[in-house]
């Protein structure tokens, strides 16, 4: 049967985590493993997306036990993209950690992890069963809290502690989430559940399962009010590891949301009003926190936070066109916030520092290499025609048709905002002149490493921004693309149907 | 029986919460530890308590006569038990490293993170 390839991602990861760690000393190898098999990811996904594109939603039943009583796996075209985009960041983040990561720290397994933390998130999003979905975080939070304190550095392990604590305590709220929803249905399969909850009488304790699953994927993705792990962690690990995180990590806990609140909960107008509160919210305090702080990869974190307000706000307004901007804006924000941790590793390794009062005059010493980071940064703020503009417009029309003023208010000050921040951060880094620092004996500058390592890490970054500049140039595929996921995401019944029946 | 139960995870969720609300790390270890468990008998409790009635079909007949015990939260449970267990195991590692870096046991002055750099 054909509909299997969809869980060829996880075989692979799998197979590579496990192939990895037999090659546990010797880190040139593990290199070289982990960039060719995130490149054969890569290229099984563009297969698979393609498949999909062409003939709709593929499901495959765990052992053959008939939806919705064995686990489902299912791919529609959100999880498609989304497993696409992994692979685009992951065949990334590979190559740039491969140069950027100490040997110390690849010594104690960081590949093998990486691989297993793909494979969380490959699962993640492809599972059509909800208690599967936990499985799927758990997988993930472990590999990522091996990642954040590999290394064990001060910051690091501080990082870590509160890092922790909140995703095991999104975990729990997420697992009571599941027990309410079970002793309310009877069911765990995701398709079967959205008819079963419609039909629940007890419409409080739906509400109450609604925002206990609120709460519990809200930490993950890091809105407001939850999002004070996000900060103080982030910042802590290397910037590959950072680029991951901040590329993937969150993003998993928006399309759990937008999974979760367009298939199981659907069309109440409180949980609505909810989300866009959370919204509007995340919006001001992501772009407010981003203002006042010094260390660029501080700054990135906050604009994290800042810059999911956007899809929870597409989320909450619910039309076809708020959930096509809240997809678009998904499919760039993992792209471009990737290549903004790699552009915080690249700043380290050049001037061996992230702070903006130190850093400086970065457009004099490399004219290139700062045209390629202004591609990064300038989508990142939107500016026409580069990615993060085209998912606005449609983000403000629905904001406009659904009468929703405050949100379109909320978008408007955020786009400015991190127009400010990201026009100091150009002024600081770029243009400032520096103040002449004494260079650390001990430290690996950019400007003493080989030409392969120097390829390392700008590749990458080359290879993020021409993705980012494809969705901005090819802005109408990519609109296309978001339309076809929204439609599918509001008339659920073709999910339904493709899991309960077999579809195709 | 279920309202023994019902009280009892009302209790752990609590005692649990109370206890990740202080500031040191062992604490918020055992809060963790106690809400995970709170959890678990949640998923067992919402399945319905059947007593003495196993999900097994009788040999001379097709399908169950009678109402049975749900065996899918004793499934969830197992599943959620061994994750727990691995991160909790986890957990005590790293505060103990945490412990050794940091030199504090107290969360309050766990601010390095925060500080300007």
């Amino acid at each position: 049967m054909t509909q299997q390839i969809i869980i060829y991602p996880l075989f692979l990861q799998i197979l590579l985590a496990i192939l990895l760690m037999f090659f546990w000393n010797r880190i040139n190898a593990q290199r070289v493993i982990s960039i060719i098999g995130s490149s054969a990811n890569l290229a099984l996904t563009i297969w698979i997306f393609s498949e999909i594109w062409q003939n709709g939603i593929y499901s495959v039943q765990a052992g053959n036990w008939e939806a919705p009583f064995g686990i489902t796996f299912a791919a529609d075209t959100f999880s498609a993209t989304l497993v696409l985009l992994t692979a685009i960041s992951g065949l990334a983040v590979s190559v740039f950690s491969s140069g950027s990561v100490i040997p110390d720290r690849l010594r104690f397994g960081y590949f093998p992890i990486f691989h297993f933390l793909l494979l969380g998130l490959n699962g993640a999003f492809l599972t059509g069963d909800i208690f599967n979905l936990y499985v799927w975080f758990e997988i993930i939070i472990i590999s990522s809290f091996v990642l954040i304190t590999i290394g064990g550095e001060k910051a690091q392990l501080e990082g870590a502690v509160k890092y922790f604590t909140l995703n095991i305590l999104a975990s729990i709220i997420f697992l009571t989430a599941i027990a309410v929803l079970y002793g309310l249905t009877g069911s765990l399969n995701m398709a079967d559940l959205a008819g079963k909850v419609a039909a629940v009488e007890n419409r409080g304790l739906v509400e109450v399962t609604a925002i206990l699953f609120l709460i519990g994927f809200g930490i993950k993705a890091a809105v407001f009010p939850l999002y004070f792990w996000l900060p103080a962690s982030y910042h802590t690990p290397p910037s590959a590891v950072s680029s991951i995180f901040g590329g993937l990590l969150t993003k998993v806990g928006v399309y759990a949301l937008i999974r979760v609140f367009t298939l199981i909960f659907v069309g109440d107008v409180f949980l609505d009003q909810i989300l866009i509160a959370v919204a509007i919210f995340t919006l001001i305090s992501g772009g407010l926190g981003a203002l006042v702080q010094n260390n660029v990869r501080k700054v990135f974190s906050y604009l994290i936070i800042c810059h999911i307000g956007y899809m929870i706000a597409g989320l909450g307004m619910f039309t076809e066109v708020a959930v096509a901007g809240a997809v678009f804006y998904l499919i760039h924000d993992i792209v471009v916030k990737t290549n903004l941790f790699m552009l915080s590793g690249l700043l380290y390794k050049i001037k061996a520092s992230n702070s903006m009062k130190v850093l400086g005059g970065f457009y004099a010493q490399y004219p290139k290499l700062s045209l390629l980071l202004f591609i990064p940064l300038f989508s990142l703020v939107g500016i026409p025609p580069l990615s993060g503009f085209w998912p606005k417009i449609s983000l403000i029309q629905a904001g406009f048709s659904g009468g929703n003023y405050w949100t379109i208010g909320a978008i408007i000050f955020a786009s400015f905002i991190t127009l400010v921040i990201i026009a100091k951060l150009w002024a600081e880094v770029f243009w400032k002149t520096p103040e002449e620092r004494p260079r650390h004996s001990s430290f690996e500058y950019f400007s003493d490493i080989s030409k392969l390592r120097k390829l390392q890490f700008v590749a990458p970054v080359v290879f993020l921004s021409l993705v980012s500049l494809y969705i901005g140039f090819g802005a109408e595929h990519v609109q296309l693309l978001s339309s076809r996921i929204a439609d599918e995401l509001i008339n659920s019944n073709q999910y339904i149907d493709a899991v309960l029946h077999g579809g195709m | 029986m279920e309202i023994l139960l019902a009280l009892m995870i009302g209790i752990l969720y609590a005692a649990g919460i109370y206890m990740i609300l202080r500031r040191s790390l062992v604490k918020l270890i055992i809060g963790i530890i106690l809400i995970g468990n709170g959890a678990n008998l949640l998923i067992f409790l919402l399945g319905r308590i059947t007593k003495g009635a196993p999900p097994i079909i009788p040999e001379n007949s097709e399908v169950f006569l009678d109402a049975y015990a749900d065996p899918v939260p004793q499934a969830l449970i197992l599943t959620a038990i061994v994750i727990s267990f691995g991160l909790q195991s986890f957990a005590i590692i790293l505060v103990r490293r945490a412990h050794k870096v940091v030199k504090t046991d107290d969360l309050d002055e766990m601010n390095a993170t925060d500080e300007d750099s």
